[in-house]
């Protein structure tokens, strides 16, 4: 669990980035934090290890107050993921997903075995592992950006908008293997995102944040979505429009579900998935 | 003609002479350079000053400064020692400001990420920002080398021994060959060693190569377009 009590974040320019932020991230979900750029989201994020120093209040991981700990350890107890990947580009991609078990002093051959088998679990083929990161494409880039922050197998995974530069077929395959992942692994997941969809597709808790670091609405994403706070929240999630809007029509027997230009969007089917958060309706898979 | 085959062990003895000269100034001011570069490029305030006054150290004149270096360390006047400081002070006046920018090339989403895996500042300079540097560095350090070995000439007007003495030799004694024969030694001698660090950067940077083929490819297609 992370706890942010009271967090403001003042930079030396004087610009008060993020202002008196409180919020619990619980264990093994995923929490997305979403906002327009300038909302202080990724220094929310960065302020987690500490890449950001608070300026006051404090930050508890599992009840301990960060700012007792030695920053370079708690980065490699910590997975971070960025946009553009942020690879090293001179080294093998085999090398940088071992980079913090080898900066950890695992031997090399027990770190490069373990860094294969992630490259197994992110769903990349072995034969990459000694090309260079520039040697390819940017979701495979993304992907192997994902396997280094899993490679110490940290509790906790932040993210900051690593998907946001690959074309949008490459998103969705990287957001649907996320989700597997997440399935599978069971993290504490800290996502930062601009795109709404993104967010309610990931997010177990979906933190919508408005300049300043001021969360304007906290919930999951059916919750947001069936009560939005207030009109800045409707609008940015685009609640009364579009795909948002959907209503139900019936033809030829069957339910049609219409969005509000009156656009089929898919039909209802029996035997949604059930237990856990449901998930609206139109991101459900058909 | 006849003079450089009657005097071929000669020529090879001046060149080698002329090789020991060389390459401690080159590595001196490589090693040296990275700290100073380092400062330069890490404090906003420093860079102007510094840089600006490691720049007008290659402008002071190579002659008057071989003579004022021996009265200012206590050398003999024909100490090969004054040759290698003087050309040492060259070589950082071209390559502190190259390392400035070349650790300062490297680009800052890789820095941040780097500290983000957990790198501390200590270990991220030597295994992330200067390796990613390396590219520029040897570009800056293969203009010191021709530099260098170009300047080892001057020497021989103290009677310091080079391929500079087959400059002053033939000069005194007027036989056009050996002058000729220093020139092309000099530039030779250069060019191997520029080939040597050419080799030596694929050697310890081969993804530097394999960051290439893209770029190259671009400018191979751009040079197509050009010529159709």
């Amino acid at each position: 669990m992370i706890e942010f009590r009271q967090v403001s974040k003042r930079f030396p320019d004087g610009t008060l980035a993020v202002e008196d932020f409180s919020l619990v991230i619980p264990s093994r979900k995923t929490t997305v934090f979403v906002g327009s750029s300038g909302c202080g989201k990724t220094t929310i994020l960065r302020m987690i290890n500490r890449m950001i120093d608070r300026s006051s209040g404090s930050i508890e991981i599992d009840g301990e107050d960060i700012v007792g700990l030695d920053k370079v350890k708690l980065r490699r107890r910590i997975g971070y993921v960025m946009q553009n990947s942020g690879l090293l580009p001179h080294r093998k991609v085999v090398d940088n997903v071992a980079t913090v078990p080898l900066l950890n002093g695992v031997p090399k051959r027990e770190a490069h075995a373990r860094a294969l088998e992630l490259l197994d679990t992110v769903g990349l083929d072995r034969s990459l592992a000694n090309r260079y990161p520039s040697q390819l494409s940017g979701g495979q880039q993304q992907r192997v950006g994902v396997a280094r922050g899993l490679a110490a197998d940290p509790n906790i995974l932040l993210m900051d908008e690593p998907f946001g530069a690959v074309d949008p077929l490459v998103r969705a395959e990287l957001q649907q293997e996320l989700i597997r992942l997440q399935r599978e692994l069971d993290k504490t997941v800290v996502f930062v995102t601009h795109d709404i969809d993104e967010a309610f597709l990931l997010g177990d808790q979906v933190v919508i944040l408005q300049k300043g670091g001021v969360i304007v609405q906290k919930g999951s994403p059916t919750e947001i979505l069936t009560a939005p706070a207030n009109d800045f929240v409707a609008d940015f999630i685009g609640a009364t429009k579009g795909k948002r809007a959907l209503h139900i029509d019936r033809r030829d027997g069957r339910d049609v579900v219409l969005d509000s230009e009156g656009r089929a969007a898919g039909v209802l089917v029996d035997g949604a998935p059930s237990g856990g958060d449901p998930r609206p309706l139109e991101d459900e898979p058909a | 003609m006849n003079w450089i085959i009657e005097n071929l062990p000669l020529i090879g003895q001046r060149t080698l002479e002329h090789l020991a000269l060389s390459i401690p100034p080159i590595v001196l001011s490589f090693v040296l350079s990275v700290p100073l570069g380092w400062v330069a490029n890490r404090y906003r305030l420093s860079r102007g000053v510094l840089l600006t006054v490691l720049g007008l150290l290659y402008a002071i004149p190579s002659l008057p400064l071989l003579i004022v270096l021996p009265i200012v360390l206590g050398t003999g006047a024909r100490d090969s020692i004054n040759v290698v400081v003087a050309l040492t002070l060259y070589g950082i006046a071209l390559m502190v400001r190259t390392t400035s920018d070349a650790l300062g090339s490297v680009s800052s989403d890789i820095s941040q990420s780097a500290t983000a895996m957990g790198f501390s500042p200590w270990t991220r300079f030597w295994r992330v920002d200067l390796p990613l540097a390396g590219p520029v560095l040897l570009a800056g350090i293969r203009v010191v080398a021709v530099s260098t070995v170009s300047l080892v000439t001057v020497g021989a007007v103290l009677g310091i021994k080079s391929l500079g003495l087959l400059f002053t030799d033939g000069l005194q004694r007027n036989i056009v060959a050996e002058v000729l024969a220093g020139m092309v030694a000099t530039i030779a001698l250069a060019l191997l060693i520029d080939a040597a660090l050419v080799l030596l950067g694929r050697l310890l940077m081969p993804w530097a190569r394999a960051t290439r083929p893209s770029s190259t490819r671009r400018s191979r297609l751009t040079a197509e377009a050009a010529a159709s």
